[in-house]
């Protein structure tokens, strides 16, 4: 079967569904692959890079779509200008697409698809789960767009980022404000936490707060009672008017106090909360920068105009929407990888024709278009984010566990007493009955023994194994008994045995000291 | 030589091994350690010549012959051979406590009446007991390391039963042997024993598979130990007793520092036989899918990285793949790669085996740390390579209560940015627990001969 991967066509759009690298992986699962001469220009990958990895050049965009079967894109279809037609309609009936589609806003484009026979994956309506993750495209154009945020924000910012203490004066570090901690907003915090500002970040969802200060960040705390705003499928849901009043009055301080804000939340299937008002604009320090990666959504900022940079009250408002095509390099390889990871799940038997299981969670919600049916929405996914307990492992409740704990206490100080009366009652008996000789050997051995006790424990782990080759061979020492009784031997039988004892005694004093040598010499700094 | 100076010198040798054992506590001072060992011998085995009067001839070749052949052995065996000698030697021990004990039955050094003599008989009867269970637990031990013995745990219906018979049968035997006069009922006595407890060491080793050794091979260092003592009791020798004493308490600390490694009382591991209460802990989740790498993916993310930690387990000693991870280290750290390793307490099949065959292969051993001291660094950690290890970088330790290995201390290595493990298959560990750690999200699967995938590794990240 063959992939095509046209040029992008949408405006300042300079991704490209494929790369060279990922080409290869694609050729590697059995299909063949076509690229439109100048797909990936704008991404600095040039044709002779797709012809080394053995890619076919298409020099016309009309033939690149009427011969392939599965076309890979960037953007949703749109009508090409130069050619008059909607890229739905350029394509072969009964072919397959992966692209961004956005099946919500645009219905009109899922029936076209349908009336084409296009079977349609789109890579935006990605079931959120773990092992999809390797597909998930959003998160990796949002860890871009939130790292590119950082970036035109610090361009826009008259001041550096960090701190600094020269011999002409002292600079204070940006303050940067950063709302919604997604994949985005993380990624914004990491970036600017690095680049020397002091960040703080805000969420409506309690649970991401560790990764929040695991960036570097602090988590802003609203002063209300528990409202965790964690929606289904790690995204947050609406909140109520109280929480958001209070919610505000947080930006509408923080706002008077930062430097730079970013804003990055977002509700599924509503646009953009509006959260930094005109006045919060108007109070900001001049020359403060305002990031909206909501933009293409309305806007978190009242402001914000999208797709351009706006000035009002001497603050800088950055509104684009193309965050992740202003770095299409590394773009595009995620995505490209992204895409590659699908193909591999679509083509298990690696021979280059897609099968479409709609019993698999995530390409059931992959897929917005099955053949000429309209499959979006899918069916409602469990919600996956309070994690269950295992059957059979419930955790045993507080009473449960300190009953097991008192009980397993009075268990080993049972042991221990018992232990403490069986060693009174023998100590008692040597030292009652044993005669004076016994006892003094005995106190010898006691002695050795705890000075064996605290030496060892004073060696090295690592060394463990030559300890035990050098206690082999001194425990070989029992030659010395052996030499007695060989020295004093009467009986044929007594001396054959001493000599042998004698014998294999001091193999082990002998082998064990020298392994141990060698051993010992191999350690090295 | 008068007594006073024997036993003065036998003062001075017991120092010696006391300065032996201290110096092991750290790589600079570890060489001298050794000599002073070496040294206390030399001065033990010469006072007891000086002092003895006749069978010069025979001491003296029996004692270079010996020392001669073990010399001979320690030169020639490899490092990956190391448990199997460790355990060979030991059984000499025993073996040379039993003859000892007999010798010291047919023909006291000492004459003994009365309660002395008594007690002197209960310290024949006990070393030679010790010294048979050593001796012929020892060789099995040996034999199952070496791979002649099948390693898996042989479970016999009712072997506890067999066990405890066996020990009472000793202890009636060993009534009978204080009550006898006759020298020859005696013989008969201890020749029984000998024979029973011999069986007896050979089913306590057999019931104990693999992953377990390390702890059978230190309690078989301890008893070597309590025998070596118990024939001191016998022939009233000081040295032997302390001597005797250091190397029991030695093998016993061993014996708790890898029990507590596994989270299992010793008691649990000498009885042998792991998970026949459960198998597997759950089945795993349908949804659940391993990430296979390749060998270039792996290059590109070491390459990448700034901080790597490797986690060798039995599977790099058994593939033998020391020498190419030693190779990769330094091609790392030359490219400014901070790499160090992860070693867990129980990794191998004896205690710091790992080190050994790190060292052997030219690792530097202080990039070389024990569990305690680098679990933390982990979240850190942009790549940690799991060299075929299972069992003690299974998350389920830590993360699921129900699990057979639960409790017992591991490797946090899942806590890294990025995990790659190099196995052979799926197959579970030892302990035949599934390991969680491998549908990870950050955990990727390169499969393959460790040794092999090594090579390939290195020879990657020359290019």
């Amino acid at each position: 079967m063959k992939i095509g991967i046209p040029k992008e066509i949408f405006e300042d759009e300079r991704r490209v569904a494929a790369t060279p690298p990922s080409v290869h992986k694609l050729i590697g699962l059995g299909y063949e692959v076509i690229v439109e001469s100048g797909a990936g220009e704008a991404a600095n990958y040039s044709d002779t890079a797709y012809e080394k990895v053995e890619a076919a050049i298409a020099t016309d965009t009309s033939s690149l779509w009427k011969e392939a079967d599965f076309i890979l894109k960037v953007r949703a279809p749109m009508e090409n200008p130069a050619l008059g037609k909607h890229e739905a309609d350029l394509m072969k009936e009964g072919a397959f697409l992966v692209s961004y589609i956005w099946p919500a806003q645009n219905p009109e484009l899922l029936e076209k698809l349908a009336a084409r026979k296009i079977t349609s994956f789109a890579i935006d309506s990605l079931p959120r789960i773990s092992r999809a993750q390797k597909m998930d495209a959003l998160s990796a154009m949002a860890n871009i767009a939130g790292y590119r945020a950082v970036i035109e924000a610090a361009n826009h910012f008259g001041r550096f980022f960090t701190g600094q203490v020269t011999a002409a004066g002292k600079v204070p570090p940006a303050k940067i404000m950063v709302i919604g901690a997604g994949v985005a907003g993380l990624a914004a915090i990491g970036a600017a936490n690095s680049m020397g500002a002091i960040v703080r970040a805000f969420d409506t969802r309690l649970e991401v707060k560790e990764q929040v200060e695991s960036m570097g960040a602090e988590f802003l705390v609203l002063d209300f009672e528990d409202e965790d705003g964690s929606g289904s499928g790690g995204y947050a849901k609406q909140m109520s008017d109280e929480f958001i009043k209070a919610e505000m009055a947080l930006f509408a301080e923080q706002a008077k106090e930062v430097d730079i804000i970013i804003t990055t939340a977002l509700i599924p299937g509503k646009p953009a909360p509006k959260l930094i008002t005109a006045d919060m604009v108007k109070s900001m320090k001049p020359g403060s920068v305002i990031v909206d990666l909501a933009s293409e959504r309305g806007g978190n900022c009242e402001l914000t105009e999208p797709g351009k940079v706006a000035h009002h009250h001497g603050v800088t408002l950055i509104g684009y929407t193309d965050l992740p095509s202003r770095m299409a390099k590394v773009a595009s390889e995620l995505y490209a990888t992204n895409l590659v990871h699908l193909l591999t799940e679509l083509t298990p038997e690696k021979d280059g024709k897609p099968v479409v299981n709609m019993d698999d969670e995530v390409i059931r919600g992959l897929t917005v278009v099955h053949e000429e049916d309209i499959t979006w929405p899918p069916p409602k996914p469990e919600s996956p984010v309070s994690p269950k307990p295992a059957p059979g492992t419930e955790e045993p409740s507080a009473a449960d566990k300190a009953a097991a704990k008192k009980d397993a206490d009075r268990k080993s100080l049972i042991g221990k007493t018992v232990l403490l009366v069986v060693t009174a009652l023998a100590l008692y008996g040597v030292g009652a009955h044993a005669p004076e000789s016994f006892l003094q050997h005995f106190t010898v051995f006691v002695l050795s023994c705890f000075i064996g006790w605290q030496v060892i424990w004073n060696v090295t782990p690592s060394l463990h194994t030559p300890l035990m080759s050098v206690t082999n061979a001194i425990s070989g020492i029992i030659v010395i008994g052996a030499i007695l009784h060989l020295a004093q031997a009467e009986n044929f039988a007594v001396g054959i045995m001493a000599f042998v004892a004698v014998l294999i005694a001091s193999i082990n004093v002998g082998g064990g000291f020298r392994v141990t040598h060698r051993m010992l010499k191999m350690f090295r700094k | 030589m008068s007594t006073g100076l024997v036993s003065v010198a036998y003062v001075v040798a017991s120092i010696c091994f006391i300065l032996s054992l201290g110096g092991l506590s750290h790589q600079e001072s570890a060489r001298r350690g050794n000599l002073y060992g070496v040294a206390g011998i030399i001065i033990a085995v010469g006072a007891t010549l000086a002092s003895v009067d006749g069978g010069i001839v025979s001491i003296v070749i029996a004692v270079l012959l010996g020392a001669g052949i073990g010399i001979a052995i320690a030169n020639k065996v490899e490092m990956t051979q190391m448990p199997q000698l460790v355990a060979l030697l030991h059984s000499f021990v025993g073996a040379a406590a039993v003859f000892v004990g007999f010798s010291g039955y047919i023909e006291p050094l000492i004459a003994t009446s009365g309660a002395e003599h008594t007690i002197k008989l209960v310290e024949v009867y006990v070393g030679i007991f010790i010294g048979a269970v050593t001796f012929t637990g020892s060789l099995v031990a040996c034999g199952k390391l070496d791979g002649r013995i099948d390693s898996k745990a042989l479970t016999l219906p009712g072997r506890h039963m067999m066990n405890l018979v066996a020990v009472i049968v000793c202890v009636f035997l060993g009534a009978w042997f204080l009550g006898t006069d006759s020298m020859a009922l005696g013989i008969v006595a201890l020749v029984l024993m000998t024979a029973i407890a011999s069986v007896l060491g050979i089913h306590l080793i057999m019931a104990i598979g693999g992953a377990d050794m390390p702890v059978v091979v230190s309690m078989l260092n301890s008893y070597s130990g309590w025998a070596a003592a118990s024939i001191g009791f016998m022939l009233g020798n000081d040295l032997l007793i302390v001597t005797g004493a250091l190397v029991g308490s030695s093998g016993a600390i061993l014996s708790y520092i890898m029990c507590k490694a596994m989270n299992r009382s010793f008691i649990s591991v000498i009885l042998g036989g792991f998970g026949q209460t459960s198998s597997s802990s759950a089945a795993a989740d349908a949804d659940q899918t391993v990430h296979e790498s390749s060998v270039d993916d792996v290059c590109e993310e070491l390459r990448n990285a700034q901080s790597v930690i490797i986690v060798p387990g039995y599977g790099m000693a058994v593939a033998q793949a020391q020498n190419g991870v030693s190779e990769m280290t330094k091609i790392l750290r030359d490219k400014g790669v901070n790499v160090r390793f992860g070693i867990h307490p129980v990794a191998g099949r004896l205690p710091g085996h790992m080190n050994v065959l790190l060292a052997e292969a030219h690792v530097p051993y202080d990039i070389v740390l024990e569990m305690d001291e680098i679990n933390e660094d982990f979240p850190d950690t942009d790549v940690v390579l799991v060299i075929g290890a299972n069992d003690t970088v299974n998350p389920a330790a830590a993360e699921d209560p129900g699990s057979p290995i639960a409790g017992m201390p591991v490797l946090e290595v899942w806590k890294a940015h990025q995990v790659v493990i190099l196995k052979r298959g799926m197959a579970t560990g030892y302990s035949g627990v599934e390991n969680p750690l491998f549908f990870k999200d950050n955990a990727r699967m390169l499969f393959g001969d460790a040794k092999e995938s090594i090579d390939k590794l290195v020879s990657g990240l020359r290019g």
